[in-house]
């Protein structure tokens, strides 16, 4: 439960350390006109909702994953564990999750910056390399059931399964939103600074499961 | 750049009112009719909650009299039991019910930031609820593997359900979590981004940091009980062997190889107890609201109230398993669980000691509010102490899985709880409903509840030192046991028969309160949050009318010297609280 528990240690960490911030030397029960103390508002200006409530999803997300990663760590240690040798093709899909990562950060930063042009070709070829991972992880399935490889063979196979599956179930969420996205770049109906702000919060989630797939490949490849 | 609360951007778009009866009562956006869809979902839910235990104590009182209770309907009767009132009752009520309706009254907003998500919030929560009742029904019936579905019987042959009411149960769990969190992205995020000019976090009302804390605790811990429910659903449908070890069924073997039951155990407790807090965090902070109000004075260590709530918040990530001292754990392990675990008594007992500090000279009314949250004090001292004890190893080895446990979590996070969600029910039901409800009948129904539940769970602290085991179907022939154990038992379901029985006088005072109650007054209570300043009485869609509130002080300016009313509401600015003639005079 190491794992877990450091993961969310840091987190409840930097949320007590900003909430002290907001509570620390105040005086509450002194009545002062609103100009004095609306200042001290809520994060930023409160044009940063978005941001938040997605910033609150990734902790969840991260507790979630953090905690199948400390069973992962606890079960390995029982008699019964075979460690399994990851199917080559993961390296490619690896890859190509990189590089929708880094597609979206190019989109992205035509969008800050204002390059409208960009905002097409770069959601399309995000799409077409995050797909390909999503489909190259279900052909990497598909492999490993072909080699005999099934679910039950072993709890290391259990857990490759469940961890690949949960995170391409968070990469299909994603897929949503950037698919929303791409529908009104194209239908033309989106609005200049709705759509900037969607794909920043978008690049934000890609990053994010990029860094969570990098961390879970290298623990299965190690392990 | 100045602070724009996000709720002060009043989009046309967003808050345009509902029209239909449709849009405006079933598919709601509106945070007040979402959470009374919450309350009365869960209220509904934890009814049947309540039957089941009638039925369990109707076994236990007087074993093997009745017809329709055999050894498997008890197992699922306690099983459901259970979940219901923990995740399905009090955590729905606390933060879907309570939580929708508070956040943006008393922070000050028109809704939640996110409306639409907090409707889908509801209604994936209803699918978990319907899911969950539904197991009533499949062949098998519900599952009987009690509330904290061990595996392996959880899902072996033998115990109750296993065909398909283990499967509807986890199944109902997972979407339970993700309705949870569609809720919580929006209590945290409004909490932190719409409140009104002027309302810093640190003069929030307290229920709001209560619902605020336990919000982030469900965020952060549900994601457990998602990860051992998926777990375990594959052990039972894909034979994997998670946590199923090499294990021989009814002679057979069932295929499953060198799993580990202790780690599900780690996984369901790092949910099951920050869950314990989730519900208790805000009760904290609504007793605190109802003592200050109904005592006119300030809460007593108002910033040390808060900082207790978020301490309590975040040690109980650290004590879960102070729960599997039995399990078998290295004595290490069991030093460092109960050294945590009695660690937490400290901010507690702060709270406890700054209740009653709140209290003490304090111009006390004994309103029905009131008489609930001291009778919550009372229950919640009682229950917090029997925790002191089982949470040293060596005390809570023999005590393990006896009835002073069962006492224990029932006075803590049982009755404590659901005396909060009553008052603070009959606290906010005339800003709900616009009516007033019996007085009389209120002071009855507490002190029905209040007197009926000390009498089924003192008793039971008896029992459990007697050694009478929990979980047991009926206790046959033991010696250890005496005779008048009996006695107890069946004198403790007639107090649970009774207590169910009193809650009939709260329907009837609701009902009441609807068809005939006089119309309240916009702030009965003279309380000074801003749920209770709404210029519509109840608040109407949007909330605040066509200007929002300004927030000048903290939530605590009672009986403030010099001032003519013995409150002060939040939106009074600095210099416009009406002062008394002598102070007057005197500037």
């Amino acid at each position: 439960m190491e794992i877990g528990l450091i993961t969310l240690a840091i987190m409840l960490a930097a949320l007590l350390g900003w909430l002290l911030k907001q509570s620390f030397n105040t005086q509450p029960w002194i009545a002062e006109e609103v100009s004095a103390t609306a200042h001290h508002g809520p994060l930023g200006d409160g044009s940063n909702t978005r941001l938040i409530a997605l910033m609150t999803l990734l902790a969840v997300v991260t507790s979630f994953f953090a905690l199948i990663l400390s069973a992962y760590a606890l079960r390995m240690e029982l008699g019964d564990w075979v460690p399994m040798t990851e199917p080559q093709l993961l390296w490619t899909n690896t890859v190509m999750l990189i590089f929708a990562s880094l597609a979206f950060q190019w989109t992205r930063n035509g969008a800050v910056k204002g390059q409208v042009s960009r905002l097409k070709p770069g959601l399309i070829v995000t799409g077409l390399l995050t797909t390909s991972f999503v489909i190259g992880q279900f052909v990497a399935w598909q492999q490993l059931q072909a080699g005999g490889q099934f679910i039950t063979n072993n709890p290391s196979n259990a857990f490759f399964y469940f961890l690949t599956g949960a995170h391409a179930v968070h990469i299909v969420g994603g897929m949503y939103v950037w698919a929303r996205a791409t529908a009104r770049v194209m239908l033309g109906t989106a609005e200049g600074t709705a759509i900037r702000r969607s794909i920043e919060l978008c690049t934000i989630y890609w990053h994010f499961l990029l860094l969570v797939w990098l961390i879970l490949f290298g623990l299965l490849l190690s392990t | 750049m100045s602070y724009v609360a996000i709720a002060d951007r009043d989009h046309e778009e967003e808050h345009h009112d509902p029209q239909t009866f449709i849009t405006k009562y079933i598919w709601s956006q509106d945070h007040k009719v979402i959470a009374i869809q919450y309350g009365i979902t869960a209220i509904f839910v934890g009814l049947i909650a309540l039957g089941l235990s009638a039925m369990m104590r109707l076994q236990l009182g007087f074993p093997n009299q009745f017809s329709f209770i055999n050894p498997e309907n008890y197992y699922q009767f306690i099983t459901m039991h259970g979940m219901i009132m923990v995740i399905y009752l009090l955590t729905a009520l606390f933060l879907g019910g309570f939580g929708n309706y508070l956040i943006p009254l008393m922070c000050g907003s028109r809704d939640m930031v996110f409306p639409f998500l907090n409707m889908l919030s509801y209604w994936v929560y209803l699918l978990s609820v319907i899911i969950l009742v539904a197991s009533f029904f499949v062949p098998g019936g519900s599952t009987g593997a009690g509330w904290t579905l061990y595996p392996p019987q959880a899902i072996m042959q033998g115990t109750p359900g296993t065909d398909w009411g283990i499967l509807l149960m986890l199944a109902s769990l997972g979407v339970f979590i993700i309705a949870f969190t569609m809720g919580g992205l929006n209590y945290v995020t409004t909490v932190l981004q719409a409140r009104c000019r002027g309302m810093t976090l640190m003069r929030m009302p307290l229920s709001v940091w209560g619902i605020f804390i336990a919000t982030i605790l469900g965020l952060l811990a549900f994601p457990a009980l998602l990860v051992s429910a998926i777990m375990m659903l594959f052990d039972k449908t894909l034979m994997t062997s998670f946590f199923m070890p090499a294990i021989s069924s009814m002679g057979a073997d069932p295929g499953y190889t060198g799993g580990s039951p202790i780690l599900f155990q780690h996984l369901f407790w790092f949910f099951g107890h920050p869950e314990v807090y989730i519900v208790a965090l805000p009760a904290f902070g609504i007793v605190s609201d109802l003592l200050s109000t109904h005592a006119r004075k300030n809460i007593f260590g108002y910033r040390m109230m808060v900082w207790a709530i978020i301490a309590i918040g975040g040690l109980s990530f650290i004590v879960w398993a102070h729960h599997m001292y039995v399990s078998g754990m290295n004595p290490y392990f069991g030093f460092f669980f109960a050294t945590t675990t009695l660690i937490i008594a400290v901010p507690t007992a702060i709270k406890v000691y700054n209740w009653v500090l709140t209290l003490w000279e304090g111009n006390i009314h004994l309103r029905v509010p009131m008489l609930f949250a001291i009778g919550f004090v009372f229950t919640f001292i009682h229950g917090g102490l029997t925790g002191l004890f089982l949470g040293n190893v060596t005390i809570d080895l023999p005590l393990s899985d006896t009835y002073f446990v069962v006492a224990h979590f029932h006075m803590v996070m049982g009755v404590s709880p659901v005396l909060v969600v009553f008052g603070a029910i009959y606290h906010w039901w005339p800003k709900i409903s616009g009516k007033m409800y019996n007085e009389t009948l209120g002071k009855w129904h507490f002190w029905m509840t209040f007197l009926g539940t000390y009498s089924i769970y003192l008793p039971m602290h008896y029992l459990g030192f007697q050694g009478v085991p929990r979980r047991y179907f009926s206790m046959g022939n033991t010696e250890f046991m005496p005779a008048s154990a009996q006695d107890l038992n069946a004198f403790i379901t007639m107090s649970a028969l009774f207590v169910a029985a009193a809650q009939i006088l709260f329907f009837v005072n609701i009902i009441w309160s609807l068809a005939r109650g006089p119309k309240s007054d916009p702030n009965p209570w003279d309380a000074t949050t801003l749920e209770w300043q709404t210029p519509d009485h109840p608040p109407k869609h949007g909330n605040w009318g066509h200007e929002l509130p300004e927030c000048h002080r903290w939530a605590y300016d009672y009986s403030v010297p010099g001032y003519e009313d013995d409150f002060i509401p939040q939106n009074v600015p600095a210099d416009k609280a009406p002062v008394g003639r002598e102070h007057g005079e005197e500037h």
